[in-house]
């Protein structure tokens, strides 16, 4: 007994070095398979907030692009108004009393929720976005999230006021997608060399594509609502030793100057994973 | 300024320099990220224990991988290079008792060249066990020897210009031994 209390004093410092690297790799390991660290919630108010006084002096700089974006997506939505279409009189009058069913009896699918980047890194492997926006307003784990441009990433880290953003540029990144004409569904990834651009699998080699061919979320995806931009065709090469083109994207969002957001929230998910989770009856 | 101080204001400088400034800059190159931060480890005094180091070296990584979120990421390779630092401090100090006498390592202190073999070697032991986890993690062969080639390179120069730019006036002591 004395003498393991010996060993431990002579090499404290080495075992102490192994422990403090064992300690960190485990971190690393468990936040690799289930993306959520240790501590995130913490860590995430406290980085948050730093983020965010430092965000408070950087979004002067970006005032002006910001008003041009808002601008040009206000004109969207202005030609999207009920006052640029003539509907005929209709004599009854209509009482929307739930937000859930619309009159025509559609079931709300997406609910959207706007949202402040205060931080967003490009030049790691694996980037981040960090939103001002928690769980206290709203936020759950793999919303969607979505620039005016395009999409950008998914929710996976909520703390109370704050929200971590798996970008698109990530390597671990996966986000069903399709061809905007051909209806063709593939996966889009980013192989870690440019922030502009992002790789389209999965696609076969009979498919028509042209550069230029926009690539948008596909209906498949749980968390994106079918149709948003992802990218545009940028270069088109065949696999050789598969039957799949590899398309390179250019991606719709700027990752370089993301300052708002959306949120995007699939209601009707829970349903859809419950039923998907159930074991099979029929067989 | 105490020793305490000093190093605490270095600790959160670096960090907000590496968040908010060396991280944030578009990549030039994928094998290209501009490390500096772990320069704080090589600056600490000759005169902390050797746990107080590994302690130290542990929460600076710990708390860049929150800021980046990858927890651990960087907080082994700066363990690792804590652990490592007596032992070349022993073999590379030529003049007698120039760590009593000197309070950290400087070029000052150490001599240009094995302060610059100091640096040097630690840049490219941390340099290389961060690639080599980020390699095991994914990627191939080429990417981890470039990256670990071009990371270093830039970090060498990124704390050549930290040498120059923030000289650290080392007082002789005498009355010491």
């Amino acid at each position: 007994m004395k003498n393991i209390f010996v060993f431990i004093r002579r090499y404290f410092n080495f075992l102490f070095f192994v422990v403090l690297q064992i300690l960190s790799i485990v971190l690393l390991v468990q936040y690799n398979q289930t993306h959520q660290a240790a501590y995130a919630g913490i860590a995430n108010e406290i980085t948050g907030s730093i983020n965010e006084q430092y965000n408070k002096i950087q979004n002067y700089f970006h005032l002006k692009e910001n008003n041009r974006l808002l601008l040009e997506e206000n004109t969207r939505l202005k030609n999207l108004l009920k006052i640029n279409f003539e509907d005929p009189d209709s004599a009854r009058l209509v009482v929307i009393d739930s937000l859930i069913r619309d009159t025509l009896g559609h079931q709300r699918k997406y609910m959207w929720l706007p949202a402040k980047v205060i931080n967003n890194t490009v030049a790691e492997q694996m980037n981040y976005v960090t939103l001002h926006r928690g769980a206290n307003q709203g936020v759950k784990k793999d919303m969607a999230v979505v620039s005016t441009k395009g999409i950008v990433g998914t929710v996976i880290d909520v703390s109370e006021n704050y929200s971590r953003v798996m970008s698109l540029l990530h390597r671990n990144s996966k986000v069903s997608s399709m061809l905007k004409n051909s209806k063709m569904i593939g996966s889009v990834e980013w192989d870690g060399k440019d922030p502009h651009y992002i790789t389209l699998r999965n696609i076969p080699k009979s498919t028509p594509v042209a550069k230029g061919d926009s690539v948008v979320t596909s209906s498949y995806s749980a968390n994106f609502p079918s149709d948003l931009l992802i990218g545009t065709v940028d270069e088109i090469a065949k696999d050789p030793i598969s039957n799949f083109f590899i398309i390179r994207l250019k991606t719709a969002t700027n990752f370089y100057s993301l300052e708002y957001v959306n949120l995007v929230e699939n209601v009707q998910w829970d349903e859809q994973r419950r039923l998907e989770a159930a074991p099979i009856k029929n067989q | 300024m105490s020793l305490l101080v000093k190093n605490i204001i270095r600790f959160i400088l670096f960090i907000l320099m590496q968040v908010y400034v060396l991280s944030q800059i578009p990549p030039l190159h994928q094998f290209i990220t501009p490390y500096l931060y772990f320069l704080f480890i090589l600056w600490l005094p000759f005169t902390i224990s050797r746990f107080g180091l590994l302690l130290v070296s542990f929460l600076l990584g710990i708390t860049l991988d929150y800021f980046l979120s990858t927890p651990g990421l960087h907080a082994a390779p700066c363990v690792l290079i804590a652990y490592l630092r007596p032992f070349l401090i022993n073999i590379l100090i030529s003049q007698e008792g120039a760590e009593l006498n000197y309070a950290e390592p400087s070029i000052k202190s150490m001599g240009f060249a094995p302060y610059s073999l100091y640096v040097l070697v630690f840049t490219f032991i941390h340099h290389f066990y961060l690639v080599l986890i980020e390699w095991l993690q994914f990627g191939n062969f080429l990417y981890f020897l470039g990256k670990v080639t071009a990371t270093t390179g830039v970090s060498l120069l990124l704390i050549f210009v930290t040498e120059m730019l923030f000289f650290r006036k080392q007082k002789f002591r005498t009355n010491t031994a």
